[in-house]
């Protein structure tokens, strides 16, 4: 009894409201200032190198803990998925310039989710390792596919795809005069969508399916949930944010892209991203990002300030080290995720 | 049309009217398979012993070619540089089972996994940091020339590959099913709560099967470095035994071989007869897609334990 007397509220008041409003002054803080104070404060290297990528792969992040954290499947096919988001919003906006560009953004993600319900198909029968292992395949098979047919980069000599020039509601948004600050508001308020969108898809019927399946597949297919319905639908949903966060990847930060971008190491980077932030916690994924994207450069610039002066392939080396070493010991001292750490200070500290 | 022509048809008009060059794509792919096979193989040991799914295998192959071929450099004979590449590759299995494996006990399997995926990186930073990251020669003196066998111009090098995959796996399976060790290897890997309960430590085990990896890693390094050259890729070939490992089962010593011959097999005769219809390059993903279409059928790999699920 000593978990129950814990908690010597009643649920209504210790969690339902109070928790509720510190949640709500949080993220309006947090909204608040990543709006306002964060363009005006943040130079042109923290925006374009630190938080463009960061809020990209956030989105990522948040895709394939959609996937793997709260419908069980694990995925190592999200470089893939990116990719198709990418090259579609690319081929749309080449065909159709005078179609809006977010649309397009919009538009480039159902790409994405369709060709990720397909490799999402053999998930009924194949599970597990076997299934990470099967979505390579998507992986490696959808990079091939568009270095192969040059049709995805309409012809262009150097096999890149690049983004042109393109406005919404009159500013430039993508391009090479795009400003940096447009760029970072875009990203962060299309985050800030799908960010609200997953918070209330998890607690819909759609969530608590997933989290049923996630737990135990047989047992929830007992109870009456569509097991293929499901698995295919957290593989469309999964894929439709990767594929917009690959669209977002390519035309507000890297301007223009091979598919190299999209290779292996994206797909085991984001992956990085959801188990240190937390598997199936959607605040998880964004301090994953934020921590495996910023971690990079901390280390990079970490030899500088302190004054060390250490060859460039020698630091690389170190650099990789720690962060490989890092990984490890972050998994031992919490194997659940930053997100955990911050809901065991919550209930310490009972905010 | 004439594309379905190229593709179903011409292809098997070319198997039947040169079948010596089939048999050659084939046998030389068997080959390539085997070596494969020697990848998987390290991986399989440890996922039945411990259920990790080593990512870090691929990493190992790196570290223990990188080791082997520094110490030469360094004038260290072969027969020297050899027990000493043994001596480093246990003690990493001491340091990865005391700092790795121990605190994360009881952790589920993808924590594992990804601990394992940190650990490739750190194996790597390290390998290259001590022995440098330029490409190194591993000349063990076997000719790279074409040899006839029976009519078939064959890979001399691929050939002794072969054997040597072949004398490692017998003498796996003798250590396996004729010594006190072996038993409890197995035992531990068929139920780790009895083993543990009749006295087996689970910790000496993990240690005896990630440095038997890391021997397996040593001769795949070896095998692999001599082919190719030993470089920071070696570790990418971890990649190319994921497909076999699932194709023949994560839990199974043979299912690793028969895998590895059907990967290697598959590959190379759809890369010489379909490559060059849909554009070449398709090695990259081609063993994916046999292994999953593989798996649609038999979702634990051909030889892996059947999955048996109750609520």
């Amino acid at each position: 009894m000593t978990v129950l007397s814990y908690f010597n509220d009643l649920y209504s008041t210790f969690f339902a409201t109070r928790s509720r409003t510190i949640n709500t002054v949080f993220v309006t803080v947090i909204s608040l200032l990543a709006l306002f104070a964060v363009p005006t404060l943040a130079n042109e290297y923290w925006l374009q190198a630190i938080l463009i990528p960061f809020l990209i792969f956030a989105l990522a992040a948040l895709g394939l803990n959609l996937l793997t954290g709260f419908a069980g499947q694990l995925s190592l096919g999200t470089g893939g998925f990116m990719a198709v988001g990418a090259y579609s919003a690319f081929k749309m906006t080449t065909a159709w310039p005078e179609l809006d560009i977010i649309a397009i953004f919009f538009i480039s993600g159902f790409f994405a989710a369709g060709v990720g319900i397909l490799f999402g198909l053999p998930s009924l029968r194949i599970k597990g390792f076997y299934l990470a292992v099967a979505t390579l395949a998507a992986q490696f098979f959808l990079i091939w596919l568009f270095n192969r047919v040059p049709w995805f980069y309409n012809d262009n000599p150097s096999g890149t795809i690049t983004a042109p020039p393109r406005t919404f509601a009159g500013v430039m948004v993508t391009g090479p005069e795009a400003a940096a600050e447009v760029r970072y508001l875009v990203a962060l308020v299309l985050l800030a969508v799908f960010v609200f969108f997953s918070w209330n898809l998890m607690r819909s019927r759609f969530g608590r399916a997933w989290m049923a399946v996630r737990d135990m597949d047989v047992a929830a297919e007992i109870v009456g949930i569509p097991l293929l319905r499901t698995k295919l639908l957290a593989f469309g949903v999964s894929s439709y944010l990767c594929g917009v966060a690959g669209a977002l990847f390519v035309f507000l930060y890297l301007g223009s892209a091979e598919t190299i971008a999209f290779d292996v190491n994206v797909s085991f980077l984001v992956l990085f991203m959801i188990i240190v932030g937390g598997l199936g916690s959607i605040t998880g994924s964004i301090i994953g990002a934020a921590f495996i994207t910023i971690l990079p450069i901390f280390l990079t610039n970490l030899n500088p300030i302190l004054g060390i002066d250490l060859a460039v392939d020698l630091a690389k080396h170190i650099e990789v080290i720690i962060f490989g070493g890092l990984i490890i010991v972050i998994l031992i001292l919490e194997p659940h995720g930053m997100a955990r750490l911050i809901q065991i200070s919550r209930e310490r500290l009972r905010i | 049309m004439e594309f379905l022509w190229d593709f179903f048809v011409a292809p098997f008009i070319d198997m039947i009217e040169f079948p010596i060059f089939l048999a050659e794509v084939a046998v030389s792919g068997l080959l390539t398979g085997v070596m494969y096979s020697l990848v998987a193989l390290g991986f399989v040991l440890i996922f039945k012993a411990s259920q990790v799914f080593n990512f870090a295998q691929g990493a190992m192959v790196l570290f223990a070619a990188l080791t082997l071929v520094g110490l030469m450099e360094h004038g260290v004979p072969v027969w020297g540089a050899l027990p000493v590449t043994a001596i480093v590759m246990v003690a990493l299995a001491f340091a990865i089972e005391r700092g790795m494996l121990r605190p994360l006990i009881n952790q589920p399997p993808i924590t594992l996994f990804m601990a394992t995926i940190g650990l490739s990186f750190l194996l790597e930073g390290a390998g290259e940091w001590v022995w440098g990251s330029n490409v190194k020669a591993l000349d063990l003196g076997i000719p790279n020339s074409p040899v006839d066998v029976g009519g078939m111009l064959l890979n001399e090098f691929d050939l002794i590959a072969a054997l040597v995959a072949a004398v490692l796996v017998a003498a796996l399976a003798l250590i396996f099913q004729h010594t006190p060790m072996g038993r409890a290897l197995r035992a531990v890997a068929d139920d780790p709560q009895a083993a543990l309960s009749l006295g087996i430590s689970l910790r000496t085990i993990w240690i005896i099967v990630w440095s038997v990896a890391g021997v397996v890693a040593i001769v795949a390094g070896i095998m692999w470095g001599a082919k190719s050259g030993v470089q920071f890729s070696l570790s990418l070939i971890a990649l190319k035994a994921l497909p076999v490992l699932i194709l023949g089962g994560l839990t199974s010593v043979p299912g690793a071989i028969v895998g590895g011959l059907i990967i290697g097999l598959g590959e190379k005769v759809a890369e010489v007869y379909w490559g060059p219809v849909i554009g070449g390059a398709i090695e990259n993903w081609f063993a994916y897609m046999l292994a999953m279409l593989v798996l649609m059928f038999r979702p634990q790999g051909l030889f892996g334990e059947k999955i048996i699920e109750r609520v």
